[in-house]
């Protein structure tokens, strides 16, 4: 090994060349990738005439506070506090996100990994369900739940969004590569199914319900759709939808700006829990690997 | 998994059968209740919100229903002028079936090469923020993405794309990226890749974590030489869940195509060039209000997911693992 030193030094070279190469290509890659969120933030920050240049530019000139100050004023004159519409949607996504990871995760525990009849007929509807295009089946989602008496509820934003086949779906592959010896032996010293999931499955899926959170977060917390169709009432508005009202629609052009301040306060919960779970998910490697 | 425990023959005669049968129910209810336990409040709630609309909407496609009077039986009728007469919908199919072609696999591809190149990066904030970055599109709003493809799919002078092409002496007048038929659609297939990938990385970034790391220990002993080795005959293996989530999202993703192809095209666009199945779909269901003839498109929709997705679950069936 030692005489090949200077061989070794040039491979080490090329090595890093090549490292080179590959991170400035990365690096061009997310940064393209990255261009709608670097729009977004500088266009909060856009003083009302740079935000009606043609053609847009991307970066900000003369960086301002107007918009959201803008936007506190349009805030401050509606007649129902703004605190509300963040604690509906607080409410609303931290119910859906927690319920559907709990449903989601015990019921595909079930289908992967207990031999019981009639699961897979269950799992085979799973896939249908996900595939069948959901414009045609608003309308009769609209119908059960008016039956069910849900219509501006919470509840109408809540409970049909807790069992998405989708999700399931998700941890149910993730189930798949749970080893059968790690339930069997936890069996064997004595831990029932309820610890067994709690305390041998769910630790194990944590890569698997961190990414279903950023999903159904993200989803659920930017919805402006659906508390558009069941909620009439309008202390029952969500932050997104009751943004819209506010801002007046996207094509009111004096709030423009106070829109696009909107939309940059709103996108920052998500961010932060990309990160965080994005966080639990390299945890869990370094969790594995002392094990190991 | 359940063992089962083989109890012991107890007690004779009549006491001794009921007994025993009480056994055989508390065993059935120890081997299976707490599982069907675990699954009912998920299949439950499926069944009155996923599963009873979708039974109503493939009712609703053997009726004509304009939402206002009650539904009118009309069999098979939906479906013979779906595919006898309704030329528009053929195109619709083509379309669709040309974009999931073409955006589903590089989309696909595209997304496990990026999820296992970020994988290698071992400065967890490095990653982060990369991981961020590509994933940024899935974060942000439609409105600050469409803006951002106008900035290069504009279809004058100023469009980035259109500038270069000019400057560098390709073209000597704009390309109208987003109202010539011929462009449309590679238009769209660019930007749904671009926007749609966020899903299947996150999900097979979080699969290359769920991989023991001691498994690469073990190749490399039996073997395995380099990182292309590696992901042969361990990470694409292993990642198999994963691998085939990731297909069946992108493949009813992109035959679900119709909010970029609109926000790029219009409805309906020139010439029908960005004109999808979820597009005709739409378009009779909430212009036209001919909600039946819009579920039979849903229907014909589902067939060919459903198909494609029996395919792939084939390919990628995960029996053979541990």
């Amino acid at each position: 090994m030692q005489n090949t030193g200077s061989k070794k030094k040039k491979l080490r070279k090329k090595i890093s060349f090549g490292w080179f190469m590959f991170y400035t290509f990365l690096i061009a890659l997310v940064a393209f990738t990255s261009l709608p969120l670097v729009y977004m933030i500088s266009t909060a920050f856009k003083p009302l005439d740079e935000l009606f240049i043609y053609p847009p530019r991307f970066f900000v000139r003369r960086p301002t506070l107007q918009n959201f100050i803008d936007l506190l004023t349009a805030v401050s004159s509606s007649t129902i506090p703004f605190t509300r519409y963040i604690f509906n949607s607080l409410f609303v996504t931290v119910v859906v996100v927690g319920g559907t990871v709990i449903i989601s995760s015990l019921g595909a525990f079930v289908v992967a990994k207990y031999k019981l009849p009639g699961v897979n007929w269950i799992f085979g509807i799973v896939i249908a369900a996900l595939m069948f295009s959901s414009h045609v089946t608003q309308i009769p989602s609209y119908m059960v739940i008016n039956k069910l008496g849900l219509l501006n509820t919470y509840w109408a934003l809540i409970i049909p969004k807790l069992a998405v086949p989708y999700n399931f779906f998700l941890i149910k592959q993730f189930c798949e590569q749970m080893p059968n010896e790690l339930l069997e032996s936890a069996r064997i010293d004595g831990a029932n199914d309820w610890v067994l999931f709690w305390k041998i499955a769910m630790p194990t899926l944590t890569p698997a319900w961190s990414t279903l959170i950023v999903f159904s977060f993200i989803s659920n917390w930017n919805d402006a759709f659906t508390p558009l169709i069941y909620i009439t009432s309008q202390a029952k508005k969500t932050l997104p939808l009751a943004l819209q009202t506010i801002a007046g629609g996207p094509g009111v052009v004096a709030r423009s700006g106070a829109v696009a301040a909107a939309t940059f306060i709103t996108t920052i919960p998500t961010i932060v829990i990309f990160v965080w779970m994005q966080a639990r998910v390299l945890e869990t490697m370094a969790y594995s690997g002392i094990k190991a | 998994m359940l063992q089962t425990i083989l109890v012991p023959f107890k007690g004779q005669g009549l006491k001794g059968i009921l007994q025993r049968r009480r056994q055989t129910i508390a065993k059935g209810w120890k081997k299976y209740g707490m599982g069907y336990l675990f699954l009912s409040p998920f299949v439950i709630l499926l069944m009155v919100f996923t599963v009873i609309p979708v039974v109503i909407a493939i009712y609703l496609s053997f009726n004509y229903y304009n939402m206002l009077q009650p539904p009118r039986w009309l069999g098979l009728t939906n479906y013979r002028i779906l595919f006898m007469d309704d030329d528009i919908f053929l195109i619709a199919i083509k379309n669709t079936l040309f974009f999931a072609l073409v955006a589903g696999p590089v989309g696909y591809i595209m997304s496990f090469i990026m999820a296992w190149v970020l994988n290698r990066i071992k400065l967890t904030r490095v990653r982060n923020i990369f991981a961020l970055g590509f994933y940024a599109p899935s974060i942000t709003s439609g409105i600050a993405m469409s803006v951002v493809w106008l900035y290069f799919f504009s279809g004058d002078r100023y469009g980035l794309i259109n500038h270069l092409l000019i400057k560098m002496g390709f073209i000597t007048e704009p390309i109208l990226w987003n109202m010539d038929s011929d462009t449309i659609m590679p238009v769209v297939i660019i930007i749904s890749i671009w926007m749609s990938m966020g899903t299947g990385f996150l999900v097979f970034l979080a699969g290359l974590q769920n991989i023991p790391k001691e498994l690469y220990d073990a190749g490399a002993v039996d073997g395995v030489k380099n990182h292309f080795q590696e992901l042969c005959y361990i990470t694409l293996p292993m990642m198999k869940p994963q691998l085939l989530f990731g297909a069946v999202d992108s493949i009813v993703k992109s035959f679900g195509v119709f909010d970029i192809a609109v926000s790029v095209a219009g409805m309906p666009s020139p010439n029908y060039a960005a004109h999808t199945i979820v597009a005709h779909l739409y378009d009779y269901a909430f212009i036209r209000f001919e909600m039946g003839y819009a579920a039979a498109v849903a229907v014909v929709l589902f067939m060919f997911t459903f198909l494609l997705g029996r395919v792939v679950m084939k390919v990628f069936s995960s029996k053979d693992m541990y």
